[in-house]
């Protein structure tokens, strides 16, 4: 049932009438997300600019039960953020301050709708690291990557949003404000229902703030990319890498088809004639710095590799790192819909993976590039397809069976980093089993009990 | 309106397919970043197009505003991994607006008939246009009117227009360049030289520079006084057969086979003459030389990195900063960033100033400082911001409405600035060496030999 023009009054009348869009070109450029191949029409956009603003709508919402559907700049990747027919779509966009930089504690305290680069950047500015580098961070909003959980490329040394959110403000569907965490490095009073909230896909509750941990900045970095005649000796090459008990901030791997595309793009000169690349970045106290890159140099060169080239400063390393994160979006170039995926196994099994995801590529004749964070574990095959090709999206849905099934065989996860929204709701029951999904079921139930969160995400 | 007359929907799927909605090109986009509306946005946009070309939404009067309130600047395309063709997604797009006529009144279509229909499909008539302006501003009316205050009696807008009126050259291309100038020494090369219409008009030094700085670095340029407009202006409003007209005229004047290169001087232009093989591509009888075309058309500074800039003399000139903006259409239009800083770099006592968002629209867009001088003044002040940081006392830009705009709003602010194209500077230095030479070997005074 539409949003009623009475509902879009009460709206306007917490947040202003030019925070409200009610009409279908307003609408229809709010009807998807970064997630291909999904559309929904919202009943209304809603813009706050207000923590204050926020317990009022989840009032109306929970009181009319109308959905609501949570967005900061609709970059995520699982359909989090798609909008459920005729819900509200409350967008935070432009709640981007950064409250409060706090250097004696080393904390950020922030609205949702500020950017990742901005929180990136006044840590900098601060001489801190926020290190989180989700490949939309330049847009993507710091709301949307504690809802998601957002990783990026400095996972593997640094981890992900969550090893960040030191605390957050919560509203709940009744209208109820609660704080979460604190700037406490140490804090067990409770159950620690923050870490319930990130990764949470705007399911349980509204975060209206978020405080964030910085760390110092590594002194230097060193960036490094080497190339192989053969995929799997890049996956040999990062495992030995590991297993010499190396931990380099950035492992990231690319196949022939993303290496083309990306240079397509960027052309910053990445070398094409090679089956795997691989973007290696090292950083901390210089001289740390430089041995392991010494290390990483010989181990490549052991596995083979046909060369290896050193960033020769930050800027060519920024360079090559920024290419790497337009990876996904350079392999539209080749075809008109693009399906990524983020199977995500033990780091032991890559190889094995890899290899897997080519297997089914060719069993379903499908045309897949495939990239990501090999340092952990985390994949993206991408079928490059199109979505008007029923037959080929069919075969597209039955190799994601597969490489789903593969990847929790081999002890790995569906969604290393993007999130389960609507993409990948059918694979979370096979994936976390009948009681974690009866104990998600019932934590649901009791924050959300009319279900107007994002109703349809995650699971039923 | 049926598929027959609808551009959107008759437009290859494939283009409008091709954004995958990603994301990436919102915080480039000027009007994006200022209202943060989607539908202010390129993915934005395109979703509307794409619901056009879907039949799941009519082409209305908000769509056809919203495609008018895109500045074109093309900075989407520079931050778009997936290769979008928003240029043309965007022309379409307004000429779905203008075809469905949902912006249409009487005033609207009599000013776009003189204008489009009229006055820029013969250059004639443009310049008898600027020859009336000139006697207007050369006779003292203008300071008259402006000294009355008469001019306050006209609504706001109509004063603000007043106020923007540049001021037009006592001498128009034709006037200062001889059809053909052959090169200072030894032609390499012979090039064409396209005089455009405000540039021809208001900046028509801008062309005698680009000439004689082409013949200095050994090109022959063929100019012939009367020329034609490239139809960009026509392109970029929705009229396609207007520019395909002008496309075919221009090709027929300038025939790609005959020369090296064919040089344009001004970025809106140029990033519209480079795609006449796609403007054109429906057309037999022009399909294969606008292809050539295509590759012939030069922005200038692109030319001169190509052929290599013989660097003018060091003389005694006192040294000037300069700032550099990027035209949009040369900088995302045509992707020409590296060619004129190296133009500037040639020149001795030059220092470049590097400027923050110097890729950044300065709000002229064309015409759009007329048909949206709000977002236009808001993206000029930001402009000169960055600018007044840099404390360069010259700006220079290789757009003629960049030059225009950004002239007004120094003067709107007091800012004591010279707006100039990097080739007048370039220019510059070459005669400050022709007198250095001339004065080093004429005997002084008293001296005999």
């Amino acid at each position: 049932m539409p949003v009623k023009p009475e509902i879009h009054k009460r709206l306007a009348a917490i947040v202003g009438k030019d925070h409200v869009l009610t009409s279908a070109e307003d609408l229809i450029p709010y009807s998807f997300d970064g997630t291909a191949a999904l559309t929904q029409m919202p009943g209304c956009v809603v813009f706050t600019t207000d923590a204050a603003q926020i317990p009022q709508i989840l009032r109306l919402a929970n009181e009319t039960g109308i959905a609501v559907v949570t967005r900061g700049s609709g970059t995520g990747l699982s359909g989090g953020s798609l909008p459920t027919p005729d819900c509200i779509v409350l967008c935070t966009a432009r709640m981007d301050r950064i409250l409060e930089l706090d250097r004696a504690n080393l904390t950020l305290l922030c609205e949702p709708g500020v950017t990742t680069l901005a929180i990136a950047d006044a840590a900098t500015e601060a001489g801190l690291f926020y290190p989180p580098d989700p490949g939309s961070m330049k847009i993507s909003t710091i709301g949307g990557n504690v809802a998601e959980n957002s990783g990026g490329l400095r996972g593997l040394k640094y981890g992900v949003t969550r090893n960040y959110v030191m605390g957050m403000e919560v509203v709940l569907p009744d209208g109820q404000v609660m704080w979460l965490g604190n700037k406490c490095v140490k804090d067990v009073a409770g159950y620690s229902l923050k870490d319930l909230f990130i990764g949470s896909e705007g399911t349980l509750g509204l975060i209206t703030k978020v405080l964030l941990r910085l760390i110092p900045r590594p002194a230097t970095k060193k960036t490094m990319v080497a190339t192989f005649g053969r995929m799997d000796q890049a996956a040999e090459a990062v495992s030995a890498i590991i297993s010499a008990h190396i931990i380099p901030c950035t492992l990231e791997f690319l196949d022939r088809t993303t290496i083309h595309c990306v240079e397509d793009y960027a052309k910053i000169g990445l070398p094409l004639d090679c089956e795997a690349l691989l973007l290696m970045e090292t950083d901390g106290h210089p001289a740390v710095v430089a041995e392991e890159a010494a290390q990483m140099e010989k181990i490549c060169r052991d596995q083979g590799c046909l060369e290896v080239r050193v960033a020769k400063d930050d800027a060519e390393g920024n360079r090559l790192a920024g290419a790497r994160r337009s990876a996904f979006s350079a392999l539209a170039r080749m075809a008109p819909t693009t399906i990524l995926e983020d199977a995500t196994v033990p780091r032991s099994e890559l190889a094995r993976m890899i290899r897997f995801v080519e297997g089914v590529a060719v069993k379903y004749n499908l045309r897949i590039g495939t990239f990501g964070h090999m340092g952990d574990g985390n994949l993206h095959p991408t079928f490059l397809t199109d979505e008007r090709n029923t037959d080929e999206m069919h075969r597209v849905e039955q190799a994601f069976h597969e490489i789903f099934d593969e990847a929790i065989r081999l002890g790995g996860t569906i969604t290393g980093e993007h999130g389960v929204g609507l993409a990948k709701k059918g694979f979370l029951p096979k994936f976390a089993g009948d009681a974690q999904m009866r104990v998600m079921r019932e934590l649901r139930k009791a924050l959300d009990p009319k279900g107007i969160l994002n109703p349809g995400k995650i699971f039923d | 309106m049926s598929p027959v007359n609808s551009p959107l929907k008759n437009l290859d799927y494939s283009v409008v397919q091709q954004c995958m909605h990603c994301g990436l090109c919102l915080p480039t986009c000027p009007t994006y970043d200022t209202t943060q509306l989607e539908r202010n946005s390129p993915r934005g946009r395109i979703s509307l197009m794409r619901a056009i070309a879907d039949g799941k939404l009519e082409a209305t009067r908000t769509f056809a505003e919203e495609m008018y309130y895109c500045l074109g600047c093309l900075a989407c395309m520079t931050a778009c991994p997936a290769g979008v063709n928003y240029a043309e997604l965007f022309e379409n797009a307004r000429a779905e607006a203008e075809q469905s006529g949902v912006l249409d009144s009487p005033f609207r279509r009599a000013l776009r008939g003189f204008t489009l229909n009229w006055l820029f499909m013969d250059l004639g008539r443009l310049q008898w246009l600027g020859a009336a302006i000139r006697f207007y501003q050369t006779l003292g009316l203008q300071r008259l009117l402006r000294w009355s205050g008469l001019l306050n009696l006209l609504p706001r807008r109509l004063r603000d227009l007043e106020s923007m009126t540049p001021t037009v050259q006592p001498h128009f291309s034709a006037d200062l360049i001889a059809p053909n100038t052959p090169a200072l020494r030894g032609g390499r090369y012979r090039v064409a030289m396209l005089t455009g219409c405000a540039q021809d008009l208001i900046f028509s030094d801008v062309n005698r520079d680009t000439v004689e700085v082409l013949a200095r670095n050994g090109c022959d340029v063929v100019t012939p006084p009367e020329q034609h407009c490239c139809g960009s202006l026509h392109a970029h409003n929705g009229e396609l057969d207007l520019a395909r007209r002008l496309a075919r005229k221009q090709i027929d004047q300038f025939p790609p086979d005959a020369f090296d290169a064919i040089i344009s001087n001004a970025a809106g232009c140029g990033s519209h003459l480079k795609h006449y093989a796609t403007l054109l591509e429906h057309d037999p009888l022009y399909r294969d030389r606008a292809v050539q075309w295509d590759r012939k058309l030069k922005d200038i500074h692109e030319w001169l990195a190509e052929i290599g800039i013989d660097a003018p003399a060091r003389t005694n000139a006192p040294e000037q900063t300069v700032a550099y903006h990027e035209a949009c259409h040369l900088c995302h239009g045509q992707k020409i960033t590296a060619q004129p800083r190296q133009l500037l770099s040639a020149i001795p006592n030059l220092k470049l100033k590097e400027m923050a968002e110097s890729n950044w629209c300065c709000g002229s867009a064309g015409i759009y400082n007329l048909i949206q001088p709000e977002m236009a003044d808001e993206l000029l002040d930001r402009k000169l911001k960055h600018v007044r940081a840099t404390q360069a006392e010259t700006l220079a830009t290789g757009n003629p409405g960049c030059m225009l705009q950004i002239q007004n709003g120094a003067r709107r602010e007091n800012l004591n600035l010279r707006v100039a194209h990097p080739v007048t500077l370039l220019a510059e230095a070459y005669r400050r060496e022709a007198t250095a030479n001339t004065n080093a070997t004429a005997p002084k005074p008293g001296e005999t030999r």
